[in-house]
């Protein structure tokens, strides 16, 4: 998020697209609620009629895969109509002639073909939003999912830089993610392109500093991504692969791909608490602690640094990630000698500037958002409030065409599924399948329009056969208005039943993000 | 700021415009008996156990829904205070049944601690065929909370978090008179209502008329010890507090923090954050390094495990260089960790081929 929680509150309107808050993230679903029931301004776009689209001011069904043409379309109402915030865009930003050009193409007429969406719907939100004064978005995989994932993230951008909108309280981009600590994997360089902070890996600086605080040179190129590491291992060339606290066979694309890929390596070490599915076909499993019995820090979706701090012991001889990672590195001859999670922390702080300036002494009295580059920095919640992360420190425009996903339902196959989280479960359900949310909710239920139900004389509870050209999934029936018609929802946590044998191994090619959103399916009595 | 002066039991205090005399008083330090105001909801006026006397008016007022005016003079002691008071707390146990011994909340039950501060052991007010037993049905059928409404005192403080905190209405006052009760629209029960079984009507229950299922017997609450951390699950990372009893090393519940200056959730949480912690204490957890062996795992020594890997991975680098190794990292896991994943990928092995699920 490029704004805090706080914000939230600030923002007169709020819009969300491509996120079923309530349920996926519901602390924001409640505070984006409680905002609109103060009065403020909600619009909400999705497929799905979710929970949130009952309060909305205006609510925007748009088909899926067609996020950049409605973006592009609300843009084009906001330029077409002066509403556009001149100063911000002639001050801060630069390519504005280029998204203009664009976007003339995108009137409501035309757009309104490609989503599916009223012209004057589309109309309205783009007036409401723009007007602000204070305005928000909220996104996440429904718009980072597709093939075209990173244009939709532009598209957002450009939407936001173009009214303003951004580096004031009640106003930025916000991304929410989805697991814990999605963002400081990412601040920590788990990426095979950036080392911890971000810097490219062959960025002279940061090798330096490598050479310096690690005392080794690196490799100049880049890494795999995970899905272009897996498609190695298929290939015969990737030997060995070490997997820590993932589950790749349930939520990775292609379940069967994935499958075949982890087979065909040579040497398998999976390191985790429960002996998942993908553990199950490691050559070496390593028990760990779970997040109640170790100390350390998450950094949360607006950059927050916390404290996790260890409650219980761990069974067995389970140990702590970090204490495993430090006595494997010590065994291949590393000279690591960390014995607590804070001595590593001040490790990474030396490293990631954006974390500099905090230590553990610090975190005892609450939450710090990065960048905080030194000791006396207070944090930053809200980014971009004088300029961009860009060396001229201006926002650039990047204007996108909208282009049609990779599959699209046809005769043969005449669904489009869609899969996502459900409240009551998180990712592969190793946790809470082992917890009191498995009661409540204990198998998959595929959420199916209907007028769709009827025509195929399907009743609620009866099961449903899904299948796509990768293979299939049964669940049972949920009818409902919530997806519309020729559309089923999929939730991705039944390991058993999973949602990723029905997806495709197609991604983003910026990214490399799956496109979980869209694949076109049968849909059967089963 | 404007700042607003007044005695409160012969001390001064101060507050801002637009406080509350027990939202004052809290501030101040200063102890008001409470039943249906929580500082996390809005004042409710519902229990009259915060009735204080403040000079110049002729009858007691309610602390929690008066506005402190600039020189009030209040007494939240005085023998009339405590005659009435007593008569209110009185005429609360009228119904409510005394098994404090099996209660759920037994030690947290905010009922119990008023009882004690007034010294009440018994209502003058009861009768035994007054008092709420087996006149409601326990409802149980879902795997969070209990709903136990023959303790409940109608305070309301658990609509107001289901309104205020969690915004779904999901319960609201239902009938009149004595069978006035809390529950979810006429007709439906919780599992079929709009509840999501966050928990903070639980939690902000003042006695045991609400609680959680997984935590009945795990310990009282003197004997447990609170530990402040960060959830798992979502990327909101709310503040939780777990509770575990250190005779048996369990969790025994998970709350949170309404008056948590750090708590960036403001003490909101969900079903996973609140219920969703039994997976830890998991009989199937893995407990021993394990090693594949003609097809099948068996039982292997850290150091046995450990020399395996690093062997396996000088092998693979020598062979066939550094990049036919891969690294996934988590989501999961923390900021620690992931950095020593990839310094382990980078530095010790000498590849970038390490990612996680950002995408996922």
């Amino acid at each position: 998020m490029t704004n805090d929680f706080a914000s939230i509150k600030e923002a007169d309107v709020m819009l969300v697209i491509g996120s079923n808050t309530t349920e996926a993230h519901p602390v924001i679903g409640s505070w984006i609620k409680e905002n609109r029931q103060n009065g403020k301004k909600l619009i909400v776009c999705d497929p799905r009629k979710i929970e949130l689209a009952k309060y909305a001011d205006v609510y925007l069904r748009q088909r899926s895969g067609s996020d950049v043409a409605l973006l592009n379309g609300l843009m084009h109402v906001i330029i077409a109509e002066g509403l556009y915030d001149k100063t911000f865009v002639e001050e801060r930003t630069e390519n504005f002639e280029a998204l203009k050009t664009l976007v003339a193409a995108y009137n409501p007429e035309r757009v309104s073909e490609i989503t599916g969406i009223a012209p004057e719907d589309i109309v309205n939100a783009a007036r409401l939003y723009a007007k602000g004064p204070n305005s928000a978005i909220f996104y996440t995989m429904g718009i980072t999912q597709h093939t075209t994932g990173t244009d939709n993230v532009r598209s957002v951008a450009n939407l936001a830089m173009l009214c303003g909108h951004l580096g004031r309280p009640g106003t930025g981009v916000n991304p929410l993610r989805g697991q814990n600590n999605v963002q400081g994997a990412c601040d920590m360089g788990c990426l095979p392109n950036v080392l911890p902070g971000y810097a490219k890996v062959a960025d002279p600086a940061v090798r330096e500093k490598a050479k310096s605080l690690w005392g080794v040179e690196l490799p100049l190129s880049p890494g795999k991504s995970l899905v272009k590491m897996l498609e190695a291992a298929g290939e015969g060339e990737l030997k060995g692969l070490f997997v820590m606290g993932e589950n790749p066979m349930v939520s990775d694309a292609d379940t069967n791909h994935v499958r075949h890929a982890l087979e065909a390596l040579d040497f398998l070490v999976v390191q985790d608490i429960f002996l998942t599915e993908t553990a199950q076909l490691a050559d070496v499993v390593f028990p760990a602690a779970c997040w109640a019995e170790k100390d350390g820090t998450f950094t949360n979706t607006m950059r927050a640094v916390q404290r996790v701090r260890k409650a219980v012991n761990a069974p067995g001889e389970a140990r702590a990630d970090w204490e495993i990672l430090v006595s494997l590195a010590r065994k291949c001859g590393a000279d690591w000698n960390f014995s607590s999670a804070s001595e590593i922390f001040d490790d990474l702080a030396r490293f990631v500037p954006s974390y500099a300036g905090m230590s553990y002494t610090r975190l005892e009295q609450g939450a710090i958002c990065w960048p905080c580059p030194n000791t006396e920095h207070p944090g930053t919640p809200i980014l971009h409030s004088a300029k961009f992360a860009r060396p001229n420190g201006k926002g650039f425009f990047s204007p996108c065409e909208w282009k049609a996903p990779h599959e699209w339902p046809d005769e043969e196959y005449p669904f489009l599924a869609s899969t996502g989280r459900l409240l009551y479960h998180y990712h592969t359900r190793s946790m809470t399948g082992r917890s009191a949310t498995e009661k409540f909710v204990d198998e998959l239920h595929i959420e199916i329009n209907p007028v769709d139900a009827e025509q195929l004389a399907i009743r609620e509870g009866e099961l449903l056969c899904v299948s796509s050209r990768r293979g299939e999934v049964r669940g049972k029936a949920k009818i409902t208005e919530k997806v519309p018609p020729k559309m089923v929802f999929v939730p991705f946590h039944f390991g058993e039943t999973p949602a990723n044998a029905l997806t495709a191994a197609a991604i983003d090619p910026t990214s490399e993000t799956p496109a979980f959103k869209i694949s076109a399916v049968r849909v059967q009595k089963g | 700021m404007q700042t607003i002066k007044a005695i409160l039991d012969n001390r001064e205090i101060t507050a801002r415009p637009g406080q509350t005399i027990l939202q004052a008083a809290r501030d101040n330090g200063l102890h008001i008996p409470a039943l249906c105001d929580h500082p996390a909801i809005t004042p409710f006026g519902a229990c009259r156990v915060c009735l204080v006397e403040v000079e110049k008016n002729p009858k007691l007022l309610p602390a929690c829904t008066t506005p402190l005016v600039e020189g009030m003079v209040i007494h939240s002691r005085s023998p009339k205070v405590q005659e009435a008071r007593r008569a209110v707390v009185e005429l609360i146990l009228v119904r409510h049944p005394l098994d404090c011994f099996s209660c759920p909340s037994n030690g947290k039950c905010e009922l119990q601690d008023i009882a004690y501060e007034l010294g009440i052991s018994e209502s003058r007010f009861r009768e035994e065929t007054d008092v709420q037993k087996g006149e409601h049905r326990l409802e149980d059928a879902n795997p969070f909370y209990v709903r136990d409404m023959d303790k409940c005192i109608l305070c309301g403080r658990c609509v107001r978090a289901c309104d205020e905190l969690a915004r779904y209405h999901a319960i609201d006052f239902q009938q009149r008179g004595v069978k006035t009760m809390v529950h979810p629209p006429i007709g439906k029960d919780l599992e079929h209502s709009d509840c999501v079984f966050c928990g903070q009507c639980v939690q902000l229950c003042p006695v045991g008329a609400l609680y959680e299922k997984a935590s009945v017997g795990q310990g009282r609450p003197w004997e447990l010890k609170k530990v402040t951390t960060t959830c798992s699950y979502c990327g909101v990372g709310c503040e939780l507090t777990i509770s575990v009893n250190e005779r048996t090393g369990r969790i025994a519940n998970i709350t949170t923090d309404y008056s948590s200056k750090s708590a960036l959730n403001e003490g909101r949480c969900c079903v996973k954050g609140r219920f969703a912690w039994q997976f830890v204490h998991s009989d199937d957890r893995l407990t021993k390094p394990l090693i594949r062996e003609n097809g099948s795992f068996r039982e292997a020594s850290w150091d046995e495990a450990l020399g395996l890997v690093a062997y396996k991975f000088a092998q693979i680098k020598e062979h066939n260089g550094p990049d036919a190794m891969g690294f996934f990292s988590s989501a999961r896991c923390t900021n620690e960790e992931n950095y020593l994943f990839q310094r382990l990928a980078r530095e010790v092995v000498g590849t970038h081929n390490v990612d996680h699920c950002a995408h996922l």
